[in-house]
């Protein structure tokens, strides 16, 4: 029993009992997370600064290259590491129970870790400058997918452990009847991250038998499909596990209470039947695809996948609503809204990035999605605005918001900078609607996604293609990530100040 | 009881009326926002192309060759200028880093413009219309395009083909 006890502390916030092995990989991996999110970010400004055309910072080739690198840092990297941290702590802490087998949580961390400097490495030494997608015939060196292959197979394993997790916290009756929403949300992302994964694997160990010469030819009709069913699908993950946070923040900002948790979980139960059909909406102006498979997979099925989000939109704030109400907030129809913690950065995180992800994330990206649309989107700046709102302003914000309370809570240390806290979160929501409206105006216009220059002077045909008001969008664009990347700095430097400077809070065991 | 504390043990309760309201009009939405495609596609002018056939690039190619020697009427820069015959078929080649030849169209005809590429991906962005399509190799994906309007219109390719991927452009003059 002595060893039971010292493999357990206290949380003297929460009242969780926190295992203690668990706490070192949550670390881990959180920590992992923040190092690639700075090295994106830094990679975002370069980027940022050469698309706005008066600044026009990098080379054509570096422009290329940390695109690339900036997408598969930031789309998988930086959120997948932070995902591995919040499962463990979903499955673990919050559900008062312990992590089985460390060990394969030590060997996921390795792998993922080894995948993902590998496949970096391939791209800044221009051996892969492929973009994010990768796609065939386009070709990179053996090692860049044989990185994401061991990252997908190493975040395979984690995810497994957190299912491990689930059973032996039910199996030793660690808490009583269903499990909490938090978790069962984190469920749902982890569910939809096997197909994901699966979906990583059956389109990078093909490409990189096709690198090293031994297919001789790798469809690329097909590929799409199969790149798909990885692309997005990891964006789905990053839905769902953002949504579970939103409910997990409202409780911890407001004590919001679940208003109904048969919808709630019914709404997680609709992202794992259907959200990945929308996937097809990469290939909607492909050629071999029938109009109908277009149209009932883009619609998620008839649209309730998206209907699911609605009922998130609803139960959300009517918790905090309801929550603030009972605090004696009733005057008006809105003093519950004025008088919440706008100064706490978990609570503003999650308004910021319900609003800027529901309104201009998810719209945007339904809209885009659909099938006549999407000829006048395809490629344009459009998409990386709509993405950048889902999983920039949505999730990384969301991420952003847990952290200031997760991570004093795993390292033991009280948060440095509060008043910086507080204020971080508008100045990269702020940030980043800039960078929306610059990126959707341009986009609009026409101007292409992944292009270095589009004054096309240099081309055989040359031309202006596009008239000079595309460069207030650019410079919209340009300064918009500038406030955006200071909002992350902020962030990143308070995180690292509280991992080593922060006070001490004494363990209880 | 909050998010992050198992519910109690009896959850399943039936919906708030507020809760009623919102999810009705939410699948509703969703059923507008479905059906919407489907009457676009059957009742619009514009939709998606679907046809579509596999052709190695060797074949696009020369397809492409044998239509620029028959049609070419001048050139630009070295790339030809090619008039096909009014509502014929048409060959446009992307690859790394041109889209070839230019071509000369007349207004209000209706042409089965054929796209493939004779290397990596590209994508298909005429402007300033901004209609944008996929063009991969070994796939013939045919769009039937009638200009409305005269004038030059560009091409660009908006998916990475590669270092030079900013330097592909292309043009479409259309005419009286």
């Amino acid at each position: 029993m002595a060893t039971q006890q010292l493999a357990f502390r206290t949380c003297p916030t929460t009242g969780f009992k926190v295992h203690l092995r668990a706490e070192k990989l949550i670390v881990a991996n959180a920590v992992t997370a923040v190092v690639f999110l700075t090295l994106g970010g830094i990679m975002a400004l370069l980027i940022a600064l050469t698309r706005w055309e008066a600044v026009h910072l990098l080379s054509a080739d570096w422009y290329y290259r940390l695109l690339g690198a900036h997408g598969m840092t930031m789309l998988v990297y930086w959120i997948v590491f932070f995902e591995i941290a919040g499962l463990y702590f979903g499955g673990a802490v919050v559900l008062n129970s312990r992590l089985p087998k460390p060990g394969l949580g030590w060997l996921a961390f390795a792998l993922m870790l080894t995948g993902a400097v590998m496949s970096n490495v391939m791209v800044l030494i221009g051996q892969a400058t492929v973009m994010f997608t990768a796609y065939v015939p386009l070709k990179a060196h053996p090692l860049y997918y044989l990185g994401v292959v061991l990252f997908a197979v190493g975040a395979f394993i984690a995810v497994g452990l957190f299912f491990a997790s689930l059973v032996v916290a039910k199996v030793e009756k660690r808490y009583e009847g269903s499990l909490p929403l938090f978790t069962y949300g984190l469920m749902a992302a982890a569910i939809i991250a096997v197909f994901t994964l699966v979906g990583g694997v059956i389109t990078f160990v093909p490409a990189l038998l096709w690198s090293l010469g031994i297919f001789k030819l790798y469809d690329p009709g097909a590929y799409r499909v199969f790149f798909w069913a990885f692309g997005h699908p990891a964006q789905q993950v990053n839905l769902a596990a953002m949504v579970a946070i939103w409910y997990a923040l409202s409780s911890l900002m407001v004590g919001a209470k679940p208003v109904n948790e048969k919808l709630s979980r019914v709404a997680f139960l609709l992202y794992i039947l259907f959200i990945n059909l929308g996937s097809i909406h990469h290939l909607l102006v492909d050629p071999g695809l029938h109009t109908a498979d277009r149209i009932l997979n883009t619609s998620y099925f008839f649209y309730l996948a998206v209907v699911g989000s609605m009922i998130h939109a609803f139960s959300i704030p009517a918790g905090i609503e309801i929550a603030q109400r009972a605090k004696g907030y009733t005057h008006g129809i809105f003093q519950w809204l004025i008088k919440a913690p706008w100064k706490e950065p978990g609570f503003s995180a999650l308004v910021i990035s319900m609003v800027l992800f529901g309104f201009l994330g998810g719209v945007t990206g339904v809209l885009q999605g659909t099938m006549q649309l999407n000829i006048l989107v395809h490629n344009t700046l459009r998409v990386p605005a709509h993405f950048h709102m889902t999983v920039v302003a949505g999730t990384t914000l969301a991420f952003m918001g847990i952290s200031y309370y997760l991570i004093p809570l795993m390292v033991r240390r009280n948060l440095v900078g509060k008043a910086w806290a507080s204020v971080q979160p508008y100045i990269y929501g702020g940030g980043l609607a800039l960078l929306f409206f610059g990126m959707y105006g341009a986009g609009s216009l026409g101007v292409p996604r992944r292009t270095w220059d589009t004054t096309y002077s240099q081309s055989i045909v040359p031309g202006p293609v596009f008239g000079g008001e595309v460069n207030i969008f650019l410079a919209l664009l340009g300064i918009g990530a500038v406030i955006a990347v200071i909002g992350g700095a902020i962030f990143v430097i308070l995180m690292v100040l509280t991992l080593f400077f922060g006070k001490k809070v004494p363990i209880k065991a | 009881m909050s998010t992050l504390t198992p519910p109690e043990r009896v959850w399943w309760k039936p919906l708030g009326k507020e809760e009623k309201i919102w999810l009705t009009v939410s699948i509703i939405w969703a059923l507008v926002l479905f059906s919407m495609m489907i009457v676009w596609s059957a009742a619009a002018k514009q939709d998606t192309p679907t046809e579509t056939y596999k052709i190695s690039t060797t074949e696009f190619q020369q397809l492409t060759n044998t239509f620029v020697q028959k049609y070419q009427v001048g050139q630009v820069n070295g790339v030809p200028v090619v008039r096909p015959p009014a509502g014929g078929d048409v060959y446009l080649l992307a690859r790394q880093f041109q889209w070839y030849p230019i071509l000369e169209l007349k207004k209000g005809q209706t042409y089965r413009i054929h796209l493939s590429s004779a290397d990596v991906q590209h994508g298909f962005s005429l402007q300033p219309m901004n209609m944008n399509f996929q063009v991969l190799p070994d796939y013939d994906y045919v769009i039937r395009l009638t200009p409305a309007q005269t004038g030059e219109f560009y091409i660009v390719c908006n998916e990475f083909c590669g270092l030079g991927h900013h330097l592909m452009s292309g043009k479409i003059i259309v005419k009286e």
